[in-house]
């Protein structure tokens, strides 16, 4: 066993394990530390597979956005997951069934593995030519040529995603005091104050 | 090449640069003041494209290495996509201002599904096919759940969103298997692939985007969602939902079964018939207990899916061509009885119970007359324009050799009329009492006449769609 397949292993060991550890950790923040375990390990495949662009999204984008954002919600909102998990125990056995003849079916297909004529040469990982534009310059042609129109449209949908969080949370709230940094500024101390003599025993 | 794929995508450019303008314009000026006028111009733009797209475009173009596809089949989808979208604005323009709902990302945001509904038609790739699908239910998840204040809304909204992303789930998983199998995401190489025969695997894709699929067009037996979001959205959104999404999941399943697997018709038939025959008898017998009016058009909308998925289940250039008739035409006395149920009221509030239409021929004739029009067209029955939708896509499946289908599309036509057929009696027979008053927007007004005109006045020639859409559909077929 060479150092590749050992490090293969110890990815691939350590990925299958956090995933499980997802599901079945008891603290939800737990589950997402896992979480960011499992896309590490996974970021390591990738890198063996010599795609390394991918990679460094995985970490940066899932590890440092997605996983960072699930850990605030998490602590953020009062979920009571114990009750959430008693509640799915119910639905289990039905679930548990349909997995099963789902699995079924699908290693009926897994049985006459019948390719079209080429897929397997696209299969195999594609070596760049020394001195041909690497990984990352590779997938920009790609991303911004070939599939130039689905790029966009990619970006139409992010920006519907954008429109609707804001219809769908943004109030303009009359009776809340907002900070106005120019009334703060000019505020003349010698009109906002007055000195009052109070005599004592006598009050105002 | 670069500038000619841009001059066949310049429809949806100019919409998605028009929304985009739009949203801009209205945060820097009066916000949602301006909403009335966008309105206005977006339905002009929008059927403005409609009759651009109708009356040029010649043959079929395709765009950036057959990801996009501008076909005869395409354009007529687009021009019934537009024009409804179009008149949905327009009839539901009164309601939202009334409820304060018109905020002015409204119409963006129906334009920007509108812009998802033509990518998906016009799809030439899976990847192209699932950009669009997405853009357009994304758009409609927040619509569904506009009325942000109500808790019928926000679930409607919700649940939409949940089950979507699911069927979106389950179609992908069919697309990554096509692709595994098929090596490639481009129709024309899956179609080459599938030649002589699909292997297992294929088929395994095709299913699990079939199903993915049918969740949109809302076919039994993945139709739950469709009743409560229908009822819990406001009420031009579910009139929205009811007509150019429909038309758009339809055009989409027609184009990948036959684009990408039309050389194994036989293959996808018989899930298209169970789900056509299980959707018609859904919606025929589940309506029949409904009270509330946007629950039964649901189950209304399911049934009706059926019978175009019957067109299409013919696997043949007519059953296309008869889908495509049957969509045009469902789509019209929807917008029509949508532009009704919009202006129900009572007192100044909305109802929806359909016991509140009781006598109402009494107190407006005209109107009366006009639902009638539309319920016996949508019930199918004879000389109304209903009839020969559904006697197409019967014809089609007749002459596809798919007897006992067509069989039960009768019998299950022939329970969905009873529904339709209550409601008129609701209107001229039920027994007098409070019902709504019959006060009605000039916009609505035009259109549930016009829907109704045209269901009497289409009976000489249809007005010409069933010509077009023997021409759409020979493009697609081949």
């Amino acid at each position: 066993m060479g150092i590749a397949d050992f490090t293969f292993y110890l990815f691939a060991i350590t990925t299958v394990v956090a995933g499980l550890f997802v599901v079945v950790s008891r603290n939800p923040v737990h589950s997402v530390l896992w979480l960011i375990l499992a896309f590490l390990s996974s970021a390591g495949l990738f890198v063996l597979i010599g795609a390394e662009f991918v990679a460094m999204l995985l970490v940066i984008v899932y590890v440092g956005a997605v996983a960072v954002l699930f850990l605030f919600v998490v602590m953020m909102l009062d979920v009571d997951f114990a009750e959430l998990k008693a509640e799915m125990a119910k639905y289990i056995p039905m679930a548990g069934l349909i997995g099963v003849i789902i699995l079924i079916q699908l290693s009926m297909a897994f049985g006459p593995w019948a390719t079209a004529e080429g897929v397997d040469l696209l299969a195999t990982p594609n070596a760049t030519p020394e001195g041909a534009a690497h990984n990352t310059a590779a997938l920009g042609a790609v991303i911004y040529d070939h599939y130039f129109l689905l790029f966009q449209l990619a970006g139409l949908i992010l920006l519907v995603a954008m429109i609707g969080a804001i219809v769908l949370t943004l109030r303009h709230r009359t009776d809340v005091k907002r900070q106005n940094v120019l009334a703060q500024m000019y505020r003349d101390p010698a009109k906002a104050m007055e000195l009052k003599d109070v005599k004592p025993g006598q009050g105002l | 090449m670069f500038a000619s794929d841009i001059a066949i995508l310049l429809p949806e450019i100019i919409l998605s640069v028009f929304a985009m303008l739009g949203l801009i314009a209205a945060v820097y000026t009066s916000k949602d003041g301006m909403a009335p006028v966008l309105v206005w111009l977006t339905a002009a733009l929008l059927a403005l494209m409609g009759i651009y797209i109708g009356l040029t475009g010649e043959g079929s173009q395709v765009a950036f290495d057959g990801m996009f596809i501008n076909d005869g089949f395409a354009r007529f989808a687009k021009v019934v996509i537009l024009l409804s979208a179009a008149a949905i604005l327009l009839i539901g323009k009164d309601f939202m201002q009334r409820d304060d709902l018109l905020r002015f990302e409204y119409p963006m945001l129906i334009v920007l599904a509108t812009v998802g509904m033509m990518v998906m038609v016009s799809s030439g790739n899976l990847m192209t096919l699932y950009m669009g699908l997405e853009l357009q239910s994304l758009s409609l998840y927040v619509v569904a759940a506009m009325r942000r204040d109500s808790v019928r809304s926000t679930e409607a909204g919700l649940k939409y969103f949940v089950l979507g992303a699911l069927s979106s789930g389950i179609l992908l998983y069919g697309a990554s298997l096509t692709y595994g199998f098929a090596g490639t995401a481009d129709f024309a190489g899956i179609v080459a692939a599938v030649e002589g025969g699909a292997s297992l695997g294929l088929i395994f894709g095709l299913a699990f985007m079939v199903a993915g699929l049918a969740f949109k067009v809302s076919a039994a037996p993945f139709h739950m969602w469709t009743p409560d979001v229908y009822e819990g959205s406001p009420t031009p959104v579910t009139a929205f939902f009811a007509t150019a999404p429909k038309m758009a999941a339809m055009g989409l399943l027609a184009r990948l079964a036959h684009d990408a697997f039309g050389s194994v018709v036989s293959d996808w038939q018989q899930i298209i018939a169970l789900l056509a025959v299980l959707s018609m008898f859904l919606g025929a017998i589940a309506a029949i207990g409904q009270t509330d009016i946007k629950r039964l058009m649901a189950y209304s909308s399911i049934s009706h899916m059926g019978f175009a998925l019957m067109g299409l289940a013919a696997g043949t250039e007519q059953g296309v061509s008869a889908m495509l008739i049957y969509m045009a035409i469902y789509v019209t006395m929807n917008v029509g009885t949508f532009a009704f149920i919009l202006s129900m009221q009572k007192d100044g509030r909305h109802v929806t119970n359909i016991s509140s239409l009781n006598a109402f021929s009494t107190k407006e004739p005209i109107k009366a007359a006009a639902i009638l029009i539309l319920m016996f067209s949508l019930a199918g029955v004879p000389p109304m324009v209903g009839f020969f939708g559904k006697y197409a896509v019967l014809l089609a499946a007749v002459d596809a050799g798919l007897n006992l289908v067509a069989i039960l599309g009768v019998v299950a036509s022939v329970i969905g009329a009873f529904y339709y057929l209550r409601i008129v009696y609701f209107m001229y027979f039920g027994e007098e009492r409070e019902g709504i008053d019959g006060k009605m927007s000039p916009l609505a007004y035009a259109g549930l006449m016009a829907a109704a005109a045209i269901m009497l006045l289409g009976v000489f020639n249809l007005f010409g769609v069933d010509s077009l859409a023997e021409a759409a559909a020979a493009t697609l077929v081949r």
